[in-house]
């Protein structure tokens, strides 16, 4: 599904290499995470593969089911299936969030050639997933993101994820600034998009997320480098001991 | 302090430029004022302070230059009354007037000798509009305007349109409005299109205790056209004012408003949008005295500026002695879509009431990149993610509309504007 081959990337701005050859692939079906310090990449390597500006690939690849990735644009990255739930949720004011979902929808449905969602069709769609994420009218009504919680935020993006359906889903530190319920809540939203034909990469600093989404591999990061692949043991072994054996081993 | 000889010359040229029509003898009288007026505070020029963003040189000049003839109607008229101006002159025949015991109309072309009402009115909301600063383009209109109309309303009116066609391409129009709200009454005034190339505009609005007025304007979408408008208001207790502006392109838009809040509990919301692209020039000129106590004052201007556009705001919240627990809000912000493109803003709080809130802003920047990606990694296309934010910076002013219905039309407009100006 993902594969991403020596990527290397710095900042366009200044001359910071903050991947220095990041190589992973994901099949489709498999949930990975990716776990390490901070500064070691993590969301550095989501933004590049969402497509933000401001970085600069510097040497190899990242494609999407055989689709070079890395000279799209965001939008027809999101056509072509990737999904990045931000680790800080975007606020609009003045765009409701309901026309933002639509838009979204049908501007993916458009590239790839579909026919357009009705306003009535895409309702009942969208209060059928909100409802499961305990999103309320009142929440999709709002402006994107204003007003609001921390765990209102990143319910939403995952209700935009289970709207937009992608295959390639990339979770940025979604975990961060939740509650424990928040946190479950927003595992089983993203357990129920699990399947075969989808895949995840998710991003976090602590394991406990990966008590609610089990992880098919668990990569660790650090200095831009994915420096050691296993099993979910991985996460559990980072809780007790912290990165310091990790990076010494590989030092 | 005497005024430079080039101010009174340009005053007494303006004065002969345009001839003042036959009138019954109050409204001569006040032409005859207001002509005076003129002369005393002289034609504006580029160094006036007021002036100094917006050279008023373009308005000044002897012919109006040409302006792409564009009357695509906003506003539907449905059951209002409405009263058509071709090139700035009133047109009966096309003109629709419905039964309506809540209000009178008359044209001021055909004025009659003994509306004293408009004859107590007409010229004295602009006069006392004059100080502190003077605002000469608006004495001239009520000098030399002899077309518009006087509207008297006891009741909750039927809405009323001006609808402003155009049939020459380089017209010039003066156009002098007087309304008067009785105490309780209620009028919603709707303007569409631009009337004229050039446009010398004014509207006095007399607006009683508990009265309310609704205001809603579109100066069009011709690029060349050049308009100066003034509106004069003033409030009883507990009565409202609500105004609202929409303006696409345009080489030169002075807006100017002078709001006088007279009555305890009254409120006044001025707004406003406008979208340039070029050789633009907007320029929202505002004043607001709060004379009265619990008042509250609103001003929401928008204004979103490429390729070298350019966007002026001079807004002003005057809080007089007494005018206790008065709330004041001021925001003015200009969108750049591009490093050619200026805004510039001059807001300010004069506060003599010790019990007052007053909050003004005044920013200044361009699309969000952090917001426009978000919207693309979503799959919203660049150009369409833009326009979506466009619209988003813009809505703070168009949700100043009561109507909603209204308030849609116009964010249709808008968004057909930016369709058509990307990339």
């Amino acid at each position: 599904m993902l594969n991403i081959k020596n990527l290397h990337v710095k900042l366009e701005e200044e001359d910071k290499v903050i991947l220095k050859g990041v190589d992973l692939n994901i099949g489709a079906g498999e949930v990975h995470a990716i776990m390490g310090p901070n500064g070691s990449g993590k969301s550095t390597l989501s933004y590049v593969l969402a497509g933000r500006d401001g970085y600069e690939v510097t040497d190899g690849s990242a494609s999407l089911d055989g689709v070079d990735l890395l000279d799209m644009d965001p939008e027809d990255r999101a056509a072509a299936g990737l999904f990045l739930a931000f680790q800080y949720p975007v606020e609009i004011p003045g765009v409701g969030n309901m026309t933002f979902l639509r838009t979204a929808a049908n501007a993916q449905r458009k590239a790839r050639g579909e026919e357009e969602l009705s306003a009535a069709a895409f309702l009942k769609l969208v209060r059928a997933k909100a409802a499961s994420l305990q999103i309320d009218a009142e929440m999709l009504k709002r402006p994107v993101n204003v007003g609001f919680s921390g765990g209102e935020k990143k319910r939403n993006e995952i209700l935009q994820m289970a709207v937009l359906e992608p295959k390639m889903c990339i979770l940025d530190e979604t975990d961060s600034g939740l509650d424990v319920d928040a946190m479950k809540l927003v595992a089983e939203g993203v357990n129920a998009l699990r399947s075969a034909g989808r895949s995840f990469l998710i991003i976090t600093h602590y394991q406990r997320l990966l008590d609610h989404i089990k992880p098919d591999f668990v990569h660790i990061m650090a200095d831009g480098k994915i420096i050691k692949t296993d099993g979910p043991d991985l996460a559990l072994e980072v809780e007790n001991n912290g990165y310091a054996d990790l990076l010494a081993e590989v030092a | 302090m005497a005024l430079p000889a080039h101010k009174i010359d340009g005053a007494a040229a303006l004065l002969a430029r345009y001839s003042a029509p036959d009138a019954p003898k109050w409204l001569a009288n006040a032409r005859k004022d207001a002509a005076q007026r003129l002369a005393t505070m002289g034609a504006p020029h580029a160094r006036d302070e007021y002036w100094r963003y917006t050279p008023p040189a373009s308005l000044l000049g002897d012919v109006a230059d040409v302006a792409q003839l564009d009357d695509k109607a906003l506003f539907d008229a449905g059951d209002a009354h409405e009263l058509v101006f071709v090139d700035g002159i009133f047109d009966a025949a096309q003109s629709t007037l419905r039964d309506d015991d809540a209000l009178q109309i008359q044209t001021l072309n055909d004025a009659s000798a003994d509306i004293h009402w408009a004859a107590d009115l007409f010229g004295a909301l602009e006069s006392a509009g004059q100080n502190p600063v003077p605002r000469p383009l608006a004495a001239l209109n009520t000098a030399r305007a002899g077309q518009g109309v006087l509207i008297r309303v006891s009741g909750a009116a039927r809405p009323v349109v001006l609808r402003h066609k155009r049939r020459a391409a380089n017209a010039e129009a003066m156009l002098h409005h007087v309304i008067k709200l009785d105490a309780g009454a209620s009028l919603t005034l709707l303007e569409d299109g631009a009337a004229a190339a050039r446009l010398n505009a004014v509207i006095e609005v007399d607006i009683a205790d508990r009265a309310m007025f609704d205001h809603v304007r579109n100066q069009g979408r011709d690029h060349g056209r050049q308009l100066a408008t003034h509106i004069f208001a003033r409030l009883g207790t507990e009565s409202r004012f609500k105004s609202f502006t929409l303006s696409l392109n345009g080489k030169l838009t002075r807006n100017e408003a002078v709001i006088t809040l007279t009555g305890d509990n009254a409120s006044a919301h001025i707004a406003g949008a406008a979208v340039g692209d070029g050789d633009f020039l907007h320029d929202d000129t505002i004043f607001i005295t709060h004379d009265a106590e619990h008042c509250e004052s609103r001003q929401v201007f928008k204004k979103v500026l490429r390729n070298g556009a350019n966007g002026v705001f001079q807004g002003k919240i005057l809080v007089k002695p007494g005018a206790q627990k008065t709330d004041g809000y001021q925001i003015s912000q200009g969108l750049l879509l591009d490093d050619d493109s200026n805004f510039l803003a001059k807001p300010e709080l004069e506060i003599y009431a010790d019990d007052v809130v007053c909050s003004h802003g005044s920013t200044c920047g361009s699309v969000d990149d952090t917001a426009l990606f978000y919207l693309t990694s979503r799959g919203v296309p660049r150009a369409e993610a833009q326009d979506l934010l466009v619209l988003a910076f813009l809505d703070e002013a168009i949700a100043e509309i009561g109507d909603d219905v209204l308030a849609d039309r116009l964010r249709e407009r808008l968004g057909g504007w930016l369709e058509r100006h990307r990339g």
